[in-house]
């Protein structure tokens, strides 16, 4: 199989769903001329014009209505907030309106909408550009969550976030833009809520998303040689969270880790931990483990931003912990 | 100019040429990988830092953005302790925990400067109110970019100082670009100290590569505001010299529009300025010059030099 980057992955999603439905359209800072902070939307408005990129002035929180506007009047927003650290320009109109015009219009209405950004740690750019903050939208029913690992996950997920007749944030990882690996051809479509076991083990499961499942990975690998056998599961949706997938394999191995990057108190693992507990409780043979990021803002210096998140060391140690 | 002493315009211009000196240094220091993350440069828009901040006190404050540089050194923030700070060092005036964004020194008056566009706007509104309260004659200044005036809050809070009349100064830096997005892309107007008029203040455009002006429409701002007359705002025509942050290339830019701007150059006007009016002799800019580039080589030697933070430091600091 072919193998592309993240970003191109993203842009491939992008150009399919803008070639296949002309109500699809891109709006966002810096997306057209520039081609996005990270190049996700590379060439689109050279192929598309500046009806369909539409490179939009500093106001996040217009961008977000806007799209939800045109989503209600039956358009396919693509709306860009350039990091997930200025989500809180945009949060009311995402929160207040995207997530709930539906149910409040007893289903009347639909917002057909993607909230596109990006975040996490690793580029150290301090505590405005570098947060994970996933568990402020996976708290409002009504929005559903995305964040994908893999090339091939960005790019199916992508273009069934698009399909999806929802608002759907989703959220990429800064150090994954590089990352290549295999992508199907033709019209590759994953499923949202829908985990995907990226590697099959038997003692010990450890749920992730994002960046932090090739964190897992790598850590699965120094493990195995320890003789120790890790199932790792990447939810890729968080909202909605394929469950059963996670309990399927905590039935199998009795043992769980959660790990994000997310910080502990407040993180998305407290949530995915506590279904384990509620569905799950009689098949553990030890308390379900958390790793994520401490809880502080991200420091800037390399050395402090590496202290407080997730590494493959952290993820060693709750394994270890959850088999002791 | 006839009636600015010559120690305030020899002041200015060695403000500029520190910033100026500080942000070269900066450069060759990222390409030679002793900064991590990245960078936003004030190249070409000193004369709007040094110009304004000529007129503060050490008890005002300002607020900053993503590229508060060239603020940090004219509001006093000294060059060793910022420059450590962008390596990510210990001795970093915010023991590294900050970075090239967030860079401040609140015992000069700056707070660490906010990198969410637009979000020193109100901060600066809610400090001025502080000194309205305690009947401090000290005055709040916001710096940020014309792109940061398309946010909701600029407007929120512009209403607000003003009806409530608060010590403040707000100064748009307008570079014509917010990142890589013209000024025609963005605003259906021309004239963005119009925008004053909608929220009841006083707004001014001057050219903000002429440091002088900058310093002479400030002052009246600032004055204003400490005696109690309200906020205003000022719109500073400029240009970075640079890209964006470090790895733009502004291939969005027209052909010939920088080498233009490069001709306005703020530190070539304030030199012909100054050499005009024989205030300063040839020999004395280059004195001033090699003082400036021998005080950021100290700077640079210092950060390199300084330890990084121990990763416990991590932990310190959230709470007070």
């Amino acid at each position: 199989m072919r193998e592309i980057a993240y970003w191109q992955a993203l842009n491939e999603a992008l150009q399919e769903e803008m070639e296949r439905d002309p109500n699809v359209f891109l709006l966002g800072e810096d997306i057209g001329v520039y081609g996005g902070a990270y190049g996700v939307t590379r060439g689109l408005l050279e192929k598309y014009g500046p009806e369909r990129v539409m490179d939009t002035a500093i106001s996040e929180s217009a961008i977000t209505g806007a799209a939800i506007g045109a989503a209600m009047m039956g358009k396919r927003p693509v709306a860009e907030i350039m990091y997930v650290d200025f989500m809180g320009q945009a949060m009311d109109q995402l929160c207040n309106q995207a997530a709930k015009i539906r149910y409040m219009f007893g289903g009347k209405f639909k917002a057909p909408m993607v909230m596109r950004t990006e975040g996490g740690a690793g580029r150290t750019l301090g505590a405005h550009h570098s947060q994970s903050l996933e568990h402020w939208f996976t708290g409002i029913p009504g929005l559903k969550v995305v964040m994908p690992s893999t090339p091939a996950d960005a790019k199916g997920l992508l273009k069934a976030s698009i399909r999806d007749d929802n608002p759907v944030v989703f959220i990429e990882h800064k150090m994954l833009y590089k990352e290549k690996g295999p992508v199907p051809d033709g019209d590759h479509v994953v499923p949202l809520g829908v985990a995907d076991v990226k590697r099959q083990g038997k003692d010990v499961t450890v749920v992730s998303y994002s960046r932090t499942v090739l964190v897992a990975l790598e850590a699965a690998k120094i493990l195995e040689a320890e003789g120790i056998d890790v199932e790792v599961i990447d939810v890729r949706t968080l909202a909605p969270l394929d469950i059963k997938t996670i309990v399927d394999s905590v039935k199998k191995t009795n043992r769980a880790v959660v790990a994000h990057e997310a910080c502990k108190t407040g993180g998305f693992g407290g949530e995915i931990g506590m279904q384990i507990i509620e569905n799950a409780f009689d098949y553990l043979d030890g308390p379900v483990k958390r790793v994520a990021a401490i809880d502080v803002p991200i420091p800037k210096s390399p050395v402090l931003e590496q202290y407080v998140i997730p590494t493959k060391d952290s993820i060693i140690k709750a394994v270890k912990e959850a088999l002791a | 100019m006839e009636n600015i002493p010559r120690d305030k315009l020899l002041g200015i211009y060695e403000c500029m040429l520190r910033i100026r000196e500080f942000e070269n240094k900066i450069y060759y220091l990222f390409i030679d990988g002793f900064i991590p993350g990245t960078i936003h440069l004030y190249q070409g828009q000193e004369a709007v830092a040094a110009g304004v901040c000529a007129n503060l006190r050490k008890d005002d404050v300002i607020t900053s953005t993503h590229r508060p540089h060239g603020h940090a050194i004219a509001k006093g923030v000294p060059s060793g302790s910022l420059m450590a700070e962008i390596f990510g060092k210990s001795t970093g005036c915010c023991k590294g925990k900050g970075g090239s964004m967030h860079v401040g020194d609140i015992d000069v008056g700056m707070p660490p400067a906010i990198a969410i566009v637009a979000g020193g706007i109100p901060v600066a509104a809610g400090m001025a109110l502080a000194f309205k309260f305690q009947k401090k004659n000290s005055v709040a200044v916001s710096f940020f970019g014309e792109g940061a005036t398309n946010e909701g809050v600029f407007h929120e809070t512009l209403n607000m100082a003003s009806l409530w009349n608060l010590p403040v100064v707000y100064i748009c830096e307008n570079n014509l670009y917010a990142a890589s997005t013209h000024i025609e892309k963005a605003f259906k107007i021309t004239d963005i100290a119009k925008r004053a008029d909608a929220y009841g203040m006083p707004g001014r455009t001057v050219d903000g590569n002429d440091a002088v002006a900058v310093y002479s429409a400030a002052k009246e701002a600032v004055e204003q505001a400490r005696a109690g007359k309200g906020p205003s705002l000022l719109v500073c025509n400029t240009y970075r010299h640079g890209g964006h942050s470090r790895g733009d290339a502004c291939t969005y830019r027209p052909k010939g529009e920088k080498e233009e701007w490069l001709k306005k150059d703020p530190l070539i006007i304030m030199e012909n300025m100054l050499l005009e009016a024989k205030l300063l002799s040839a020999d004395g800019i280059k004195a001033m010059k090699e003082k400036a580039e021998q005080e950021m080589i100290e700077a640079s030697e210092f950060a390199k030099a300084s330890p990084l933070p121990a990763p416990e430091q991590a932990l310190e600091d959230l709470w007070a």
